[in-house]
């Protein structure tokens, strides 16, 4: 893509509310964004082989722990989100730390952070006292309206600019950690991790660094789900199935592209709408069933992914003229 | 008994054999000598069908082993005793020499081949509920004969038997070379250890990045300067 | 006091007959893992498949129990044998993570083919086992049976493992892979057998779990994870790992039960697992990398 083409895309998508606001295609958008920001933070570690099936946990860590504060804290999000970040944060610390320490990688990571998410969903089952269980559970309306200070918000418009906002700043640290010294450290790792160490790359640090950011900007997306929807519910916020979703998402629109899990969340909630749009209320388990064996069908025949695939097709006709 | 024909195998674009042809008679020991990197143990895999030729013919008794599934290469009386011997670490000795009779032809006779092997390798009879990792290499070595003569083979594969063992074993297993040919079996065996397998080999080849460089009887070989000028690069 | 004592030999003893089922269900999990070198993330979908199995057969078609048991387990190993040709097969040759992430949209596969076939309803067999009284505690009976015929079933596959040719040739190929044609061992065939014999373990436990729990599309995810713990924990691919493993989890699960719900049993048990890493690590120390 050319910068000015960038650009121009850019400004589309900031200038669309002010010319279009019908709400459910709006609400789509928000929606799309937001999901897009938490693909883009998995594939931030995802894309160096650190394949965590436990983001559904930090997702449902920065939605729970931003509702719970401002309903029996009275602490505004503002200051929940980040305690929320805080948490997930330090979450992914406990569970990562002896995990690269002790080398548990591939499939053993993916096991252990599988099962992160599982007990992530466990507990915030066992404490529906406080919670609300498998039930849901809603922030409390703040002086029935929008207000910067509760972070809610009546129109579509201001969500989708904030939702806009964050998915850029998404691809801002995507394009950081691209530019920047971990990618070379952890492209090696993902490589040779022994290669690694013993040019001096501090493996289990690196790989802690994108592991806590990866977590805290997924439940970053976890808080504003919960701002957003102002509700939330361990199945579809936190736990296994959302962990499964997000990789999901990320393997068909593409991993190693800073684009793809955008693709990637478009084409699954697409797909998701117009199953219930069409179907309905039938429609329950469908959507995931098709999810399914999408997942395995690109798995075996198009790894890179929907983008990545097209992207590679391009570089090699590219290629191929210039080599003519 | 065994005939390559202008064999070329690789592995993925990385050729490692050209042209390769050899011959093993019947009751023969044959050698095949060269230096670190010669091919030689990739003509072993290609022979006992862990890879696949990418060109030319081996025939055993008749049969195309090319197009012989892997699997089934064993049943047609080749055993491999492959390089650092790759015993199975976590099992018994025992184990071991059972998974080397797994063929179905072999399963009837399990009884009276493990006495044979016993009685050959004592050390094994003793060792017999032992995990095979835990013993030292020389056993090891004499493990992975056994469990190739399980198979009650007619073609023996040796790939650098006396690799890393010390001299005084290295003595032992040419010795048992020397015996198991007396029994009838045919030994195709690859060493850097010249000088040994020389006395042991009726005839040998000489293998060099990937060619045949030279052939003849081990004695001959042995007095003529062309191993060295294979080693030597001359 | 006393009336403590007793209900902690109680939970204590409930411990041992949960260890049971859950050293069956990481027994599964780790021949798949120790043959094949892939991970069924849906082995726990394959149970639940097994329980509505069990569900239909007995409570809706009246068959005999052991008759639908017997069915049942055929028929998850049909599905573990489906699994390996149609998914893990075609992967072999790939990374091993996609591998992973393959079966991983198989459980989302599964999961809402249940959810759209039998519905979100919990469903359960309906059967009312007597609860036995000894020494003063409580022991449900289906919790004795479910740990009897675990036991029996992991004996079972012990003996078929160490007598049998097959057996020995599915512990060899956890050991090295690349020779096993010198043996004249046809990998692909030991790779079908695993695959059913994991499938039919799956269920077996299926239709002991379905003794004590009901069943619903979303089941599976209260025995995967601490399956995968338990894997983990006992190092992935080693059988008496696992076993001692599935044992300790079941008594932390079982304790923190006691005294507080069955999810913090679950949370205790992870908790515990994360201390683990640090404490003993070589037990998770991972063979492949």
């Amino acid at each position: 893509m050319t910068r000015s083409l960038r650009w121009l895309g850019a400004a589309a998508l900031v200038g669309l509310p002010f010319v279009y606001t019908a709400p459910y295609p709006m609400h789509i958008l928000i929606i799309i964004l937001i999901w897009s920001f938490a693909y883009t933070s998995w594939s931030i570690m995802g894309r160096f082989g650190l394949v965590s099936l436990g983001h559904g946990g930090f997702m449902g860590i920065g939605a729970y722990v931003t509702a719970l504060a401002w309903n029996y804290g009275h602490v505004s999000p503002w200051i929940g989100a980040p305690l929320g970040l805080l948490a997930g944060g330090l979450l992914a610390v406990v569970v990562a730390y002896p995990c690269f320490r002790f080398r548990i990688i591939g499939h053993y990571f993916a096991l252990v952070t599988l099962a992160l998410s599982g007990i992530v969903l466990q507990v915030i089952t066992a404490t529906r006292d406080y919670t609300g269980g498998s039930l849901g559970y809603t922030p409390e309306r703040y002086k029935n309206g929008s207000s910067l200070y509760a972070v809610q918000f009546t129109g579509k418009t201001t969500w989708y600019l904030i939702a806009l906002g964050v998915w850029a700043f998404g691809l801002y640290i995507w394009h950081r950690v691209d530019r920047g010294m971990l990618r070379y450290a952890l492209e090696a790792i993902s490589e040779d991790e022994d290669g690694a160490a013993a040019t001096g790359v501090h493996v289990t640090r690196e790989k802690l660094k994108v592991t806590v950011l990866s977590a805290a900007m997924t439940a970053l997306a976890g808080a504003l789900y919960c701002q957003y929807q102002m509700f939330i519910s361990p199945d579809t916020v936190s736990g296994i199935a959302v962990s499964l979703q997000m990789v999901f998402a990320v393997v068909v629109g593409g991993i190693y592209v800073p684009l793809g899990p955008t693709v990637g969340a478009v084409i699954t909630i697409m797909l998701a709408e117009v199953l219930r749009v069409s179907f309905g209320t039938r429609a329950v388990g469908w959507d995931n069933l098709v999810y399914g064996i999408l997942l395995v069908i690109f798995i075996i025949f198009l790894p890179k992914g929907i983008l990545g695939s097209l992207l590679a097709l391009r570089r090699a006709r590219r290629g191929a003229a210039a080599g003519e | 008994m065994l005939t390559l024909s202008s064999v070329h195998a690789g592995y993925g674009s990385f050729p490692a054999l050209f042209d390769v042809s050899l011959e093993v008679r019947q009751g023969e020991a044959v050698g095949v000598i060269g230096p670190n990197g010669a091919g030689k143990t990739t003509l072993m895999r290609v022979v006992s069908g862990l890879l696949r030729p990418s060109g030319g013919t081996i025939v055993m008794e008749g049969v195309d082993l090319a197009r012989t599934a892997s699997h089934r290469i064993v049943e047609l009386g080749i055993a491999h005793v492959p390089e650092s011997r790759r015993l199975f670490p976590r099992m018994t000795v025992e184990d071991n020499l059972k998974m080397g009779g797994f063929t179905p032809a072999a399963r009837p006779g399990f009884r009276q081949r493990l006495a044979v092997v016993y009685e050959l390798f004592p050390r094994l009879a003793e060792r017999r509920e032992q995990l095979a990792g835990s013993m030292s290499g020389g056993e090891q070595q004499m493990c992975a004969i056994g469990r190739a003569l399980m198979s009650e083979p007619k073609l023996l594969l040796l790939d650098e038997p006396s690799a890393g063992l010390a001299p005084v074993i290295v003595e032992q297993l040419f010795e048992l070379v020397k015996r198991l040919r007396a029994g009838g079996l045919t030994v195709l065996i690859v060493e850097q250890n010249v000088q040994q397998v020389l006395r042991v080999v009726d005839r040998a080849y000489v293998l060099k990045t990937g060619r045949i460089r030279a052939a003849g009887a081990a004695a001959e070989l042995l007095a003529s300067g062309t191993i060295r000028d294979a080693y030597l690069g001359v | 006091m006393a009336i403590v004592d007793i209900f902690l030999l109680e939970a204590l003893l409930n411990g041992v007959l949960l260890g049971g089922v859950l050293a069956l269900l990481s027994l599964g999990l780790n021949l798949i893992f120790g043959v094949i070198d892939v991970v069924w993330i849906c082995y726990a979908e394959l149970i639940m498949l097994g329980m509505y199995g069990m569900y239909f057969l007995y409570t809706v078609y009246h068959a005999p129990i052991v008759a639908a048991a017997a069915v049942c387990i055929v028929a998850v190993a049909v599905l573990g044998v489906l699994l390996h040709v149609l998914v893990i097969a075609p992967l072999l040759g790939a990374a091993p993570i996609n591998q992973l992430l393959a079966t991983g949209g198989v459980l989302f596969f599964l999961q809402s083919a249940a959810t759209v076939l039998f519905g979100i309803e919990f469903k359960n067999l309906g059967l009312r086992l007597p609860v036995l009284k000894v020494a003063g505690m409580f022991v449900s009976y289906s919790r004795l049976l479910a740990f009897a015929a675990a036991l029996i079933g992991m004996v079972l596959v012990y003996l078929f493992l160490t007598r049998t040719y097959t057996g020995t040739a599915i512990r060899a190929i956890a050991q090295d892979r690349q020779i096993m044609p010198l043996m004249g061992v046809d990998s692909r065939r030991i790779y079908l057998i695993t695959s059913a014999l994991g499938g039919g373990l799956a269920g077996l436990a299926a239709c002991l779990l379905v003794l004590q729990y009901d069943v619903h599309p979303f089941v599976g995810l209260s025995f995967g994870p601490i399956t995968f713990l338990i894997c983990v924990l006992g190092s992935l691919g080693n059988f008496v790992g696992g076993f001692v493993a599935a044992f300790v989890f079941a008594e932390i699960i079982a304790l923190g039960g006691l005294y507080l719900d069955l999810e913090w049993g679950y949370v205790f048990a992870f908790a515990f697992f994360i201390v683990m890493m640090f404490v003993r690590p070589e037990g998770l120390m991972a063979r492949r990398s």
